[in-house]
């Protein structure tokens, strides 16, 4: 049974390799010069008001996470049933139409709602 | 680099396939056509609600002059279109969803006490959104009836489902809604303070009961309860991973119901909510979160049985202890009633540790009369209560019995039923399950029910006292509307029906009980 995840493990493993790979040739090759400006976190271009470590965020940054949410599900279900299509035929098409008709419910009312205004 | 890891994952999820004995597909590529209108058949009720919320959500998007009444009867009438459904569903049992989903006389049954406990809240709740002036931020209300909807869709999916996945899901459309829709105040602290506690002790419970499916998961390889109840068959019952598997689902459920020493959230949530919502979570969670305890630990998985009947008798008895004396010095009329439904919690579970047919008719009957008792109380409490910052203490039942004696009489028939005192149907909930309990030789748990239910009776009294008793603290107006009308007398017809002919009723339960009990 354990040796069923052995492909588990050495991608992981593959990963972990890989990423400290890269950052220690970067590390290797790049100039280091940092500045303050440099080292702010970057929040959409928006300056940033005191340290991110305090936990405030500007609220708005939840509601767009949230709506984004929306789309990345659709999203997920969308490209595996683009793949399948052919075989789904009429009735997977239609099917398709339904989750869509949900999520754009909710989408809808965000957007009336006025979820997507920024307000700075 | 790029092929291998690919073909690896395929591997692993054919071989999870292969093991899930009932959801095996030869062809996956084909669409059985039949298969899925069957299904969608099958859950008609469940996709009517779904419809209806988004009616409602997209409904409250449009001004409208009378858009609270509108909003309300679209629910009310979806909630009615779905249990036509259900009532026509009964008939014929079926599997839908590869297994995943059930419709028998158990859920349809179920279901129909959630459709009221639900109806009777749409139906109350305009008044009390009236009396509390958050009619006139009018574009809330779409999110309140639509949130019903989706607890209640919640509720629906719990009550059908057969497989843990499905449980979960249903279990935590329900919480989420209900999250919401206890901070619905949002300008009252104690709501907001509320809605926060349920969501942190809601989460909490959730990763308990999560934890205790992934261990079932593990152990018999399966979600879905017909194959974990074959795979369980061959193993050892003493085996602590599986003890502890039981246990765990069973606290995450037991959260759910607000059995002692789970019950911590009950009293500050029940209080803070606002009220047609505290008699909602009194009502239908509590009954879908009952019907999984069934489903799983009475039916499919009962097995089970060794591991958790002593806990279970424990658990049972200290909530009813807890929740009988603690209301005794309570002086807000929510919390006392919160701790009330931690003491009924606690008598519903006694009919877990009866087991059997008579225990379970008689959980299902208690269910159906406290559905009725608990709402119209909660609707007295939602006229008798015009400012929610003021909380509701019990004093505001002063002297109703002078200014408005009907509503004293319908008061008393509540309070009675509650305290389980004939010719109530709470009388007869709590007969039943105490003569299932002596039929199974558990007489020594009955003495000390019906010990604690006499306790628990004098707070309901007390109650009744200030009704006749007291002079009238202060003069209200209480302005009766249809609606609240229709809940008042609803739930009166119910509560005494149930008390005077509990046969008719037990009757209609036997029928609907699921053949192949454990």
């Amino acid at each position: 049974m354990p040796i069923d995840f052995l492909p588990v493990f050495l991608m992981v493993a593959v990963v972990v390799t890989l990423a400290a790979f890269i950052l220690t040739v970067s590390r290797l090759l790049r100039t280091d010069n940092p500045y303050p400006e440099k080292n702010r976190p970057y929040e959409c271009g928006i300056d940033h008001v005191g340290e991110a470590s305090a936990g405030l965020f500007k609220v708005q940054y939840f509601v767009i996470a949230i709506l984004f949410v929306v789309f990345d599900v659709e999203t997920m279900f969308l490209f595996p049933w683009a793949m399948v299509l052919a075989d789904l035929g009429l009735f997977g098409y239609i099917e398709m139409f339904i989750f869509i008709m949900m999520l754009l419910v909710g989408f809808i009312y965000a957007w009336i709602k006025g979820a997507l205004e920024w307000e700075v | 680099m790029s092929t291998t890891p690919a073909n690896t994952t395929t591997a692993i999820e054919l071989t999870t396939i292969g093991s899930t004995a009932d959801l095996v597909n030869t062809d996956i590529t084909r669409i059985d056509t039949a298969a899925i209108s069957q299904s969608v058949l099958a859950s008609g009720p469940e996709i009517i609600i779904i419809i209806g919320a988004c009616v409602a959500l997209m409904l409250s998007l449009v001004p409208h002059p009378r858009q609270d009444p509108l909003l309300a009867g679209v629910s009310v009438f979806m909630i009615v279109l779905a249990a036509g459904m259900s009532y026509g569903l009964a008939d014929y049992p079926q599997t839908a969803y590869a297994g995943m989903f059930m419709v028998d006389g158990f859920s349809t049954y179920l279901k129909m006490i959630l459709y009221l406990g639900t109806t009777l809240t749409v139906l109350m709740s305009g008044r009390y959104f009236h009396n509390n002036r958050l009619g006139k931020e009018g574009v809330f209300q779409g999110e309140y009836y639509a949130l019903l909807l989706f607890a209640l869709l919640g509720g629906m999916i719990m009550v059908s489902s057969t497989d843990l996945l499905l449980i979960y899901v249903g279990l935590e459309l329900q919480a989420l809604s209900i999250y919401v829709l206890t901070g619905f105040l949002k300008t009252d602290v104690r709501s907001n303070e509320a809605s926060l506690k349920y969501i942190i002790l809601g989460a909490f419970s959730s990763a308990i009961l999560l934890y205790g499916m992934s261990l079932f998961y593990g152990l018999t390889g399966t979600t879905n309860l017909n194959g974990m109840a074959a795979a369980l068959s061959t193993l050892d019952l003493s085996d602590p991973m599986l003890v502890l598997a039981t246990l765990f689902m069973l606290v995450g459920l037991l959260f759910k119901v607000g059995a002692v020493p789970f019950h911590m959230w009950v009293p500050d949530v029940y209080e803070g909510a606002p009220s047609p919502i505290t008699a909602y979570m009194s009502v239908v969670p509590k009954t879908a979160a009952f019907a999984v305890i069934i489903r799983l630990f009475m039916q499919d998985l009962s097995i089970l049985q060794p591991i958790w009947i002593l806990n279970m008798t424990g658990i049972a008895v200290l909530t009813m202890t807890v929740g009988s004396f603690v209301a005794l010095v309570q002086h807000n009329i929510k919390r006392m009633l919160a701790y009330s439904s931690i003491a009924h919690a606690g008598f519903l579970l006694l009919g877990l540790v009866a087991g059997g047919e008579n225990g379970m008719a008689s959980i299902l009957f208690y269910l159906l009369v406290y559905t009725f008792m608990t709402v119209g109380i909660f609707a007295i409490i939602i006229l008798l209560n015009k400012d929610v910052t003021a909380g509701a203490p019990i004093e505001d039942f002063s002297g109703l019995a002078k200014n408005h004696p009907g509503l004293a009489i319908m008061s008393l028939i509540f309070l009675f039923s509650l305290a389980g005192i004939p010719p109530t149907g709470g009388f007869f909930a709590k007969f039943y399950l105490l003569a299932a309990l002596i039929d199974e030789g558990h007489v020594v748990l009955a003495v000390i029910a019906v010990l604690l239910s006499a306790v628990a009776a004098w707070f309901y009294i007390r109650i009744i006292m200030l009704i006749y008793v007291q002079p009238p603290a202060q003069q209200t107006d209480i302005q009766l509307n249809l609606p609240i009308r229709a809940v008042l007398l609803i739930a009166t017809i119910g509560t005494l029906m149930t008390g005077l002919l509990p046969a008719w009723f037990l009757d209609f339960i036997a029928n609907s009980m699921p053949l192949g009990l454990g």
